[in-house]
């Protein structure tokens, strides 16, 4: 059988295929409030738990004094460290077994100021939130660690895996004609997602029910299946709607598992919204960094030798590893090159995954380095970058599949007037306003895992697709959408898209970048097998109207059935479906290679990360890359710091919806200028205290903060990465904003910062 | 937050019984009220609503002052025309104040009533120890991080930072802060911290403000307030400067000016040394930012805000030269 490709009509706005600028299906839902979010979802019976969080950095608590919360109106339960069901181990979202011991959702061990210690049930959230007011602690404090910075803090844990070499770096360093040796650093950061955390949850017997904002329902269905010793399948994770994750919805956390065993115990339905503040230690937010880098070069700007050593913080607890050297190790051609990682464990919440976890400081160290070195030796930083130019994956040895970075900084160049720039620090200005401009590479890897989807043509000529993968803005309902479109033959505005709920087929982790590729590929799969077996009864079946005509193929365009040369007159699927008798046609599909569709392996591939593939795996290097050029404006006597203009290129491959992806890279680019020049967790060492928990002291960029950004594609189908031929695309656009801007204030001020966020203080 | 009751004051004079019971507090725009609510720090037994008291909202400017209502919007005044006109510092300071969407419910006298952004004062589960909050608790922000703190009209109990941007203009043009009859000079409103800093108004319990007048003047209407800070926009002052200026009629020689400073003091600070150092003499840069540093005569850092102390002299230089044409 022969498909002929449906007709499309690429480039215009409201183009429905895929690779056309749809705007956002769900848009309309959410911009009239209409959407309901995962804790919005109204239910009978239900009462409202609020925590209350530790007030010191370590220790034990000793005693809680319960009394007058239990006495205050409407209160039906309080959990403590001595009353709160102790759950099982549960997986790790690498397939590892859990931590030994149980897991305490409210630990009697304090680890970090901020910790759930005590939970209020009330029958509304005004009384929960009252009586958790009365709650009063006490604890036995022990001595703590702040920060990095604490001269308790040490050297920190060695993480072999994190070792990358080649050649003699060391020598290599030595022996170079031009040497440079800084350190860079990075704060903790936090994701702040305007919706916080928050979950619904509701037992019937042995099933468990959670309404809960996810980046992995099946990941954290599973969570709460071990937590709880019960079957997989008794888990419902429903999450429609997802207001911003950017990595901290992606795993179950302590305040979901205190909801689920406060619904059990209570027998009604619990929800548990997460307060802003509390957000701030509920879940990790990326690890503060620091790293050394050495480059060695010759005198005309060749890279001899890279020498990186690196350090993260992480908690008590759990061990969180920001990977340092995972932008180093690709970015340039080097023929020495060495890095370590240590990671220090601190009187903090575990850190977790905060947009592109890894390459945005990485790439801060380096970018911010061969920049360093540019100067050092009188070289145009765009220059010393295709100097360096990596042909092919200097730390893999292996071809890139695609690496479009030369024409990133080509087109970007371009578009940014990059020629124009004067060369000397403090060269360009406008009255007391010092000019400065600044470039910065960044590159993300495409990750892979296989995905599953269901795709149904309905009696009435729409279709749908369903997928336990979620939306949380980046457009997952769209673009799924678009691939059914365009294979079916069936218009846009005909197909639903079900989404974000654990008893659709399954999808891995919407994490990594990778969902997108992954659940076009399994509903591309789907969708043709539908259209297949759609072209198969009208071929074939006896009540089609093509019978008679012994064709080979058919048309579907439009929702119509066409014969090829006009044999006979078009048919709706509706009406098609109508003679045939046929109420749907259901075909699910799975991108599992054939040795993996065992009932475990499948599992384990949409409950952990363990199939993940490796960016390397398959002969060919699979990344992402981009190319950032910034213009700031530093006022001289204040030491305030403006993007007033910035251009971007970037190399994502095929974008499935061009409007959706420079929507997801603006967004990058911004959360990169607020990482760049605001976000900084402050902690008090007395007490490692996050003391500017809130989102009227935790700074992120607003509007006034952003120029126009001007963002190009340079991308190509990538076959080798994905089916359809996209890479990645969320985590890419944030990694090198940061150096872009630390680059073009040091090009205006002649000052280095190498510490974020570059607050005024730092410039004056 | 505390369950509270709630009334709708339909007379001043009601509002005003009702205020004076200790534990009940007033409700203007609502806009700090409700923040301090959620943050446990103001709980209030009855909340007094007077947002729907008559006359109050008013804005009128003729050539001897501006008269604003109490309940009048932020946004309000700082889009009035004649404000603009007659009192750009003014509107300027409440145009770059806070948010759009708080600007459209904060009022006039709700904003010089805002509290201190100090997270300690802010943190009261965590940080039991404040003098603003329990009189001599003592001051956790000492011995803190004091990025954000005053470095000007500091004590040994508090070192908090008084947030505002308005109050800074107000400070500078002389305005009058009317509690009904009675009437207070803005500067004098606002109190030092010294031993008492939990006492941060001239203001007995049971007074309401009314309406502030602020008298017009040439220096008034040549006037400009330039906020500095990291975020662009919705973010307190780093350091702040209302600056208003009169020429002689040879257009060089400063025959009136006024300067006030916001974002490093625990009040709204009027810079008088630096206005005795301009005054009859011919505006000049080098002698703009010699004079601007006397302000800081007397400042005490906490490292963390040692900024501060270079960053605000040069804000008065920028926003005197501004207004004398120089920069």
């Amino acid at each position: 059988m022969t498909f002929v490709t449906p007709k499309s009509k690429h480039g215009d706005a409201s183009d429905g295929n895929l690779g056309g600028r749809l705007s956002r299906i769900d848009g309309p839902e959410k911009i009239t409030g209409r959407a309901t979010y995962a804790i919005e979802h109204q239910i009978e019976g239900l009462v409202y738990a609020v925590t209350v969080q530790s007030t010191i950095a370590a220790g034990t608590v000793k005693s809680v004094d319960s009394k007058a919360a239990e006495a205050s109106p409407g209160v039906l339960l309080v959990l403590t460290p001595d009353n709160i069901t102790h759950l099982k181990s549960a997986t790790t979202w690498a397939g590892t077994p859990g931590p030994e011991g149980p897991f305490l959702a409210l630990p009697k061990t304090v680890r970090f100021n901020g910790q759930h210690v005590v939970a209020v049930v009330a029958e509304t959230l005004e009384q929960a939130t009252a009586a958790a007011a009365l709650i009063k602690v006490s604890y036995e404090e022990t001595e703590h660690v702040y920060g990095l910075e604490d001269p308790k803090a040490g050297e920190g844990v060695p993480i072999d895996p994190m070792t990358k070499s080649w050649g003699d770096a060391e020598t290599a360093f030595a022996e170079a004609p031009v040497r440079i040796e800084q350190e860079y650093k990075t704060p903790r950061e936090y994701n702040v997602a305007i919706e916080p955390h928050g979950i619904i949850a509701q037992w019937e017997g042995d099933k468990l029910t959670l309404w809960e904002p996810s980046q992995w329902v099946d990941g954290m269905a599973r969570s709460y299946a071990e937590w709880f010793g019960i079957p997989f399948e008794n888990v419902r994770m429903i999450s429609p709607y997802i207001g911003g994750g950017f990595g901290s919805k992606a795993l179950s956390l302590p305040h979901g598992a205190v909801a689920a065993i406060a619904a059990r115990m209570l027998g009604k339905p619990v929800k548990l919204a997460v307060t802003r503040p509390q957000t701030f230690t509920a879940y990790g937010g990326r690890p503060a960094t620091r790293q050394t880098l050495a480059l060695g070069a010759t005198k005309e700007g060749k890279l001899l030798s890279i020498i990186q050593h690196g350090v993260n913080e992480t908690s008590k607890l759990g061990m969180a590893v920001e990977p340092l050297g995972s932008v180093t190790a690709i970015m340039y051609a080097v023929p020495n090159f060495s890095s370590r990682q240590n990671v220090i464990p601190l009187n903090t919440v575990t850190p977790g995954a905060l947009r592109a976890p890894g390459e945005n400081p990485s790439a801060f160290g380096i970018e911010s380095a061969i920049d360093e070195l540019a100067y050092e030796i009188g070289m145009d930083p765009l220059e010393i970058r295709l100097l360096n130019y990596a042909e092919e994956d200097p730390h893999a040895k292996i071809p890139w599949s695609t690496r479009q970075l030369r024409e990133a900084f080509a087109e970007g160049a371009k578009a940014f007037g990059w020629s124009k720039r004067t060369p000397a620090p403090r060269s360009m200005r406008d009255g007391n306003q010092l000019i400065g401009w600044g470039v910065a590479a960044g590159t993300y890897p495409v990750r892979r895992t296989p995905g599953e989807a269901l795709v149904r043509i309905l009696a009435d000529g729409t279709a749908e697709v369903a997928s336990s993968s979620i939306d949380m803005g980046q457009g997952t309902y769209t673009i799924l959408a678009q691939t059914a479109a365009e294979v079916l033959g069936i218009p846009v505005d005909r197909i639903r898209v079900k989404l974000g709920d654990s008893a659709l087929p399954r999808a891995p982790v919407a994490g990594g970048s990778q969902l997108a590729n992954l659940m076009t590929g399994a509903v591309h799969k789907a969708a043709l097998a539908a259209r297949e077996e759609l072209i198969g009864l009208a071929l074939n079946h006896p009540n089609s109207p093509f019978l008679d005509l012994q064709l080979n193929t058919l048309t579907i365009a439009d929702g119509t059935i066409s014969t090829p040369r006009g044999e006979r007159a078009d048919i709706s699927i509706a009406d098609f479906m109508q003679h045939i008798g046929q109420e749907k046609i259901e075909t699910l599909r799975d991108t599992l290679p054939e040795e993996k569709k065992n009932t475990v392996d499948r599992y384990n591939n949409f409950t952990t990360m363990m199939a993940m593939k490796s960016p390397t795996e398959g002969g060919y290097s699979l990344h992402s890359w981009c190319a950032h050029f910034v213009e700031v404006r530093v006022d001289e006597d204040f030491g305030t710091v403006r993007v007033s203009r910035m251009v971007s290129a970037l190399d994502s491959g095929r974008l499935y919806n061009p409007k959706l992806a420079e929507s997801q890279w603006r967004g990058g680019i911004i959360m990169g200028i607020g990482q760049a020049l605001l976000e900084e967790g402050i902690i008090d060492p007395r007490n490692a205290r996050v003391i500017n928990n809130n989102l009227g002291d935790y700074l992120v960029a607003t509007n006034a903060d952003i120029p126009d950004l001007q963002v190009i594609s340079v991308g190509i189908p990538d076959h080798h990465a994905s089916v359809l031929g996209g890479k990645a695309v969320g985590e890419l656009p944030i990694v090198g904003v940061a150096p872009a801007i630390a680059n073009a204030v040091f090009h205006a001020t002649g000052k280095r910062i190498r510490d974020l966020p570059i607050t005024l203080d730092k410039i004056l | 937050m505390k369950n509270f009751s709630y009334l709708r004051a339909h007379s001043a004079d009601e509002a005003r019984k009702a205020a004076a019971l200790a534990g009940n507090m007033v409700l203007a725009g609502g806009t700090t009220l409700l923040d301090l609510a959620k943050c446990g720090i103001a709980e209030p037994d009855t909340v007094v609503d007077i947002t729907h008291l008559a006359g109050l909202d008013g804005i009128e400017v003729d050539e001897t002052q501006a008269s604003i209502g109490a309940l009048a919007r932020m946004s309000a005044v700082a889009d009035h025309p004649a404000i603009q006109k007659a009192f750009p510092a003014v509107a300027e300071s409440l145009a770059l104040a806070a948010s759009a969407q708080i600007r459209n419910m904060a009022t006039i006298g709700g904003n010089l009533l805002q509290r201190t952004r100090c997270s300690y004062f802010r943190d009261a589960a965590v940080f039991p120890a404040c003098n603003k909050r329990h009189p001599g608790s003592g001051c956790s922000a000492l011995g803190g991080v004091t990025r954000n703190h005053a470095v000007l009209g500091t004590s040994d109990a508090c070192i908090a930072g008084y947030p505002g941007d308005l109050a800074v203009a107000l400070v500078a043009f002389d305005a009058i802060v009317h509690l009904g009859e009675r009437q207070v000079a803005v500067d004098d409103f606002f109190q030092l911290p010294g031993n008492t800093p939990d006492r941060e108004h001239a203001f007995e319990r049971g007074e309401i403000i009314t309406a502030v007048t602020i008298p017009a003047s040439a220096a008034a209407r040549r006037s400009t307030y330039i906020k500095v800070r990291d975020r662009q926009s919705y973010e307190f002052a780093a350091a702040s400067a209302a600056v208003g200026l009169e020429l002689e009629a040879d257009g060089t020689t400063v025959r009136d000016i006024r300067i006030a400073l916001g974002g490093v003091a625990t009040k709204p600070w009027r810079a008088r040394t630096v206005e005795a150092a301009l005054i009859g003499k011919v505006l000049e840069p080098e002698l703009v930012r010699k004079a601007s540093l006397l302000v800081m005569e007397g400042a005490i850092d906490h490292g963390a805000n040692h900024y501060k102390i270079d960053l605000a002299p040069r804000v008065i230089t920028r926003a005197v030269l501004k207004m004398g044409g120089l920069a």
